[in-house]
């Protein structure tokens, strides 16, 4: 397996406030990574890094082979990226935002409408493809974020939070849409919710006070726990691996 | 991707979402109704006797005074606001792109309020007969103007996510570069400091390049001036951009 996300020493400086302190992330085609860490522990921070929206202070990111401060718009065109809070034009209907982003990821016109017709089934927006972003739901709103991120089909996925702010049954679907695509696509994405980790990601990567506290896989990561907790047993070694951490945090 | 799709899909993207809220209706309602009531009631278009527009450009940098900083300050304030730019940024555009092809869409869209005065033109050709090489140059100066106007805001608009804030910024960045030829202003300078410096002031002022391509006399300096205004503040809002991305 080729790595296809290969972030080195990474650190990114706040004025004085070390947001993000020497993280190093590598991840193959096939892995779905888990981040996870208190709020203000930089995953946010690293995760900018990654897709170059933020220059880090230190370190270095490559992304399909491709270096992404030597060539950032051959690096842009291998990934997916959601943002914190699945920004987009309210203005817009979401067919129209679609083929914005379809046209400026480099979409060929001739193939933008089968895209479009393909992501609209896979996150279910069939129903609201011609109603403005801004009178959507929460839920729909997320998977328009989602689906933005995934039409041109990139390699590597990179998510901050897909699944806030969906109900349930929505959060089931993008699930089985992460775990799918998972196969053969390098993803990391972050999230708050544990049993999140257990149902999608193969491997866990906790991040607190802007350092990796924790690499491994869910297994290895909730066997940790000691014996005797018998419920919520990753909720326990999170808050043994983040709670020292989070106190010195400003 | 072929180099420059890139700007035309930004800019398609950011002219059609004029057209997509009120703004545009309001805008060119407000703008259309103040050229009128302008070149009419306060320049005597009428009364004048003569079949040109002369008191309708007159009044054209004033209108754009405000009306381009209302364009101008959601560029990327609300880019910001959204959280888009982190959508827009890491897409495989470069960023001069971005910022030319957003700058071009607002330039654009000013560009069709100054064509639906069209009919003040028809009317004054139908009443006598105008000075049309004078025409085509006060449309040509004030589209500049207006160009200058919306690249001073599209900058000031990257420095904050409140678009009030730079509402007013642009709107007092304007009017001194617009003002900077005036004798108030001058007059100012030359008290304390030395001749050269008076002349730099004069010659960053607007006003001076505007009367000059108004009296139809389009010189070199004039279009090197709007040139190269337009490109450096374009640049500095590309430095802008990302230097200011991210906080």
């Amino acid at each position: 397996m080729n790595c296809v996300i290969d972030a080195s020493a990474l650190r990114k400086l706040f004025g004085n406030r070390r947001a993000v302190d020497g993280v190093s992330l590598r991840v193959n085609a096939g892995e779905v990574v888990g981040f996870l860490g208190p709020n203000g522990a930089g995953k946010t921070t690293t995760m900018r890094m990654l897709t170059g929206f933020l220059e880090p202070t230190e370190g270095r990111v490559s992304l399909a082979g491709i270096d992404i401060d030597e060539a950032p718009i051959e690096a842009r065109k291998h990934f997916g990226y959601l943002p914190e809070g699945a920004p987009a034009y309210p203005e817009m209907t979401v067919r129209e935002y679609l083929r914005f982003v379809g046209r400026a990821r480099g979409i060929a016109s001739g193939d933008l409408a089968a895209r479009l017709m393909s992501v609209a089934d896979r996150v279910h927006l069939g129903r609201v493809m011609d109603q403005s972003i801004e009178t959507l739901s929460k839920g729909f709103k997320r998977r328009v974020g989602i689906a933005q991120a995934i039409i041109h089909d990139p390699p590597i996925l990179i998510m901050d939070e897909p699944t806030d702010g969906l109900d349930p049954n929505q959060k089931h679907e993008v699930r089985e849409l992460i775990r799918q695509m998972g196969s053969t696509k390098a993803i990391v994405l972050s999230t708050h919710i544990l049993e999140e980790v257990e149902a999608v990601c193969s491997r866990v990567v906790v991040i607190a006070a802007g350092r990796i506290v924790f690499d491994g896989t869910p297994a290895v990561f909730e066997a940790m726990a000691p014996s005797s907790v018998q419920r919520h047993r990753m909720d326990h070694v999170f808050r043994q691996l983040t709670a020292d951490a989070t106190e010195v945090q400003p | 991707m072929t180099s420059g799709s890139g700007l035309r899909v930004i800019f398609l993207r950011e002219f059609k979402s004029y057209f997509a809220t009120p703004l545009a209706a309001v805008f060119l309602v407000v703008f259309l109704f103040l050229a009128g009531i302008f070149s009419f009631s306060m320049g005597g278009l009428y009364e004048r006797g003569q079949a040109d527009l002369r008191s309708f450009f007159q009044f054209v940098p004033w209108l754009y005074l405000f009306l381009a900083p209302a364009i101008a300050m959601r560029l990327w304030a609300e880019e910001r606001r959204l959280g888009t730019i982190e959508i827009l940024t890491t897409l495989p555009i470069p960023l001069w792109q971005t910022v030319v092809g957003k700058f071009l869409a607002a330039w654009g869209f000013s560009c069709v309020a100054l064509a639906l005065t069209a009919p003040l033109w028809i009317t004054v050709s139908w009443l006598g007969d105008p000075d049309q090489g004078a025409i085509v140059a006060g449309y040509a100066a004030s589209a500049m103007v207006s160009g200058i106007f919306l690249a001073i805001g599209g900058f000031v608009s990257t420095l904050t996510k409140n678009q009030v804030i730079a509402f007013v910024v642009t709107a007092v960045a304007c009017f001194l570069v617009f003002l900077a030829g005036y004798p108030v202003v001058l007059d100012f300078f030359r008290g304390w400091m030395s001749a050269g410096v008076v002349d730099a002031v004069a010659g960053v002022s607007l006003l001076a390049h505007f009367q000059s391509l108004m009296r139809g006399v389009v010189e070199l300096r004039d279009a090197v001036y709007f040139g190269s205004a337009i490109a450096a503040l374009l640049a500095a809002t590309t430095l802008a951009i990302d230097w200011k991305k991210g906080t």
